[in-house]
């Protein structure tokens, strides 16, 4: 029982990374019908930015966890505005290769400068040692991530649904061109909602520095993942997104504690089957609407 | 959006088709294009590296067969690498257990790559646009990483070493041979290509990209023929896999990889979307340009082709071969007048 919860809560940890992922790649698919290829990117900016600013500056974490997706999100809104919003009135299949092409320079710019070995980083004070919980004992840090990844989804869905901006984005992602005939200025908030995305990309990168190993690669494996769990979510559904990512996330780690021993390739591919069977049952997603007839 | 066709759901629609430009031109500047493309194809050797020049007819097929896709049926699959690579390892494995001549092993390979199309297509093509490509792409990390742990079959980690490379006896292990042995299969695929995109079917994947209401509507059964869109353009892919294997004579799990995919839809959209010989053109610079680039010592390749990958998509979306088309197009009008 002690193991089952122990996998569970491990599951809870990684989905929060997915649903955190899936979060931004939400809120920026709902506003500039754009799906970022380069979000993985981020993530691994993310990592290699507290990296950076704790081995080369002697910023510690909580220093980083400020900086680094601030810096990241503001990236974000430049890049949106020379190059991304140039993009969007086309297929949103060209924006998808756009941030395709960025992936791949970024990561060869991290790759040429820091090699393709893993960095250490070491775990925040205050956040050493393990939890007890009386029954089981997790370790004090995942907790914390666990933590921050449901109050920042908490954060998200009060700002969406009790703030103004919300209001709009929400509109904007549903109906389009009705938003724009009530006279809303949709435009001036697509460039923040994208950096405020990017953000969240920089930010679940700062978190998975002391617990996964720094390296150039480690965004580029987990977005095609987090592609699978956002069409099982339904990308036009925020709360979708959000569910799908802890979702698998627990498949994930039930899959790796009990079938890796007798069914090792089912236990990585647990996911995709998921997603076939989602595909088969409800297209649209578990979460989506289906799309308007082409 | 005032138009009552809407072409929003394909890329290729909001480029003009190089092909039907090309198909325009008048008969014998067709004819002397063949000949240019045919004598071209038979003297590369001569003028490159001759294992370069297999790299690029592998990566010409590969590219038309994506092309096919992209800018026939609108779907961009970001998941070719799963029948290209799945058809390297096939062939690789067939040629190494059978010992059957490399064409046949080949054919083998790309059939087994037509097989594993069909159930993925089926599922993929329940969604369109940027959907597609996204589950493309995860169906194609899903066969890497089976791949990877099945390391009894594939060899995990190493790949597959020193596939043999047999022909009758003959003695294909110069890459200057090779190359020749391989051109008519490439050929074929082409022609093949070709003959698809201009039969009775054809039309009707034109018909599905612009308007999928519409070709519903007149009955036709969308869904099928996007599958069997799907499972040919596998084939065709998987045909340049085996070659590919063939040409290196070892396969490893880079052939399996999204960056695999991704590279391989660069080379359509350089050459142009839509165009058919446009990646034949994009395959030949950019095998090229990154055999140039790894021969100088060059190490950060993937910023090169990340950066032309940039500008294309946002400064010359028709690419090379749409371009000229358009242009030629222009110049004849203006003649014309």
């Amino acid at each position: 029982m002690s193991g089952f919860l122990q996998h569970t809560f491990n599951g809870l940890v990684g989905g929060a990374f997915y649903a955190l992922l899936a979060l931004g790649l939400a809120v920026i698919f709902g506003m500039l019908r754009v799906v970022n290829f380069a979000h993985g990117a981020f993530y691994m900016l993310g990592a290699f930015g507290a990296y950076v600013l704790l081995t080369e500056v002697g910023v510690p974490f909580w220093g980083a966890l400020v900086i680094v997706p601030a810096a990241l999100g503001l990236l974000g809104m430049a890049l949106e505005r020379a190059f991304i919003h140039r993009l969007t009135r086309l297929d949103p299949l060209y924006n998808f290769l756009f941030t395709f092409g960025l992936t791949l320079i970024l990561q060869d710019l991290v790759r040429s400068r820091y090699g393709v070995q893993s960095s250490p980083y070491t775990t925040p004070a205050g956040l050493q040692g393990s939890v007890d919980f009386g029954l089981f004992t997790f370790p004090t840090y995942r907790v914390f991530v666990l933590g921050f990844a449901i109050l920042a989804c908490l954060g998200v869905w009060w700002l969406l649904t009790h703030t103004r901006i919300g209001m709009v984005v929400r509109a904007a992602t549903e109906r389009p061109e009705l938003t724009r005939a009530f006279g809303i200025d949709v435009g001036r908030w697509v460039t923040p909602v994208f950096g405020f995305g990017i953000a969240l990309a920089g930010a679940a990168g700062v978190l998975a520095a002391p617990m996964r190993a720094v390296n150039p690669l480690m965004g580029a494996d987990l977005i095609i993942v987090v592609f699978a769990v956002v069409v099982i979510g339904g990308l036009g559904s925020i709360f979708g997104s959000v569910a799908a990512g802890f979702g698998i996330g627990l498949i994930q780690a039930w899959g790796e504690a009990y079938l890796s021993e007798t069914a090792p390739i089912l236990a990585q591919t647990l996911v995709f089957i998921v997603m076939a069977v989602v595909l088969l049952w409800r297209p649209a997603g578990l979460f989506g609407r289906e799309e308007a007839p082409a | 959006m005032t138009s009552t066709v809407d072409t929003s759901s394909s890329p290729a629609a909001t480029v003009p088709s190089g092909l039907a430009t090309v198909a325009r031109a008048p008969r014998w500047l067709r004819y002397a294009l063949l000949a240019v493309g045919l004598a071209v194809a038979l003297w590369l050797p001569n003028g490159l590296y001759p294992a370069v020049a297999v790299d690029i007819l592998c990566w010409a097929l590969f590219a038309v067969a994506i092309d096919l896709l992209l800018g026939f049926t609108g779907l961009m699959s970001f998941g070719h690498a799963a029948f290209w690579g799945t058809s390297a390892y096939a062939t690789g494995l067939v040629a190494i257990h059978a010992g059957v001549p490399f064409p046949v092993a080949v054919l083998a390979g790309a059939l087994v790559a037509a097989v594993l199309a069909v159930p993925l297509g089926y599922l993929a093509v329940k969604r369109t646009g940027i959907y597609f490509a996204m589950v493309t792409l995860a169906f194609a990390q899903m066969i890497y990483y089976i791949a990877n742990k099945w390391g009894s079959l594939t060899g995990g980690e190493n790949g597959l070493q020193s596939v043999p490379r047999e022909l009758f006896g003959l003695d294909l292990r110069d890459e200057y041979y090779f190359y020749y042995a391989a051109l008519p299969i490439v050929l074929l695929g082409l022609a093949a290509a070709w003959r698809i995109v201009n039969s009775p079917f054809g039309r009707v994947l034109v018909g599905i990209r612009d308007n999928p209401a519409r070709a519903r509507a007149l009955g036709y059964p969308v869904h099928r023929y996007k599958l069997t869109a799907f499972v040919l353009s596998a084939f065709l892919a998987g045909l340049g896999g085996g070659l590919f294997v063939m040409g290196h004579r070892f396969v490893s799990l880079d052939a399996l990889h999204w960056t695999t995919s991704g590279k391989a839809v660069i080379v359509v959209v350089l050459g142009g979307i839509g165009t058919l010989w446009g990646g034949v053109l994009g395959a030949a610079i950019l095998v090229r340009l990154e055999d140039w680039l790894s021969y100088s010592g060059f190490e950060t390749i993937g910023l090169v082709t990340g950066g032309i990958f940039v500008l294309v998509v946002l400064l010359f979306r028709r690419g090379i071969w749409g371009s000229v088309a358009a242009l030629a197009q222009r110049w004849r009008a203006s003649r014309r007048r």
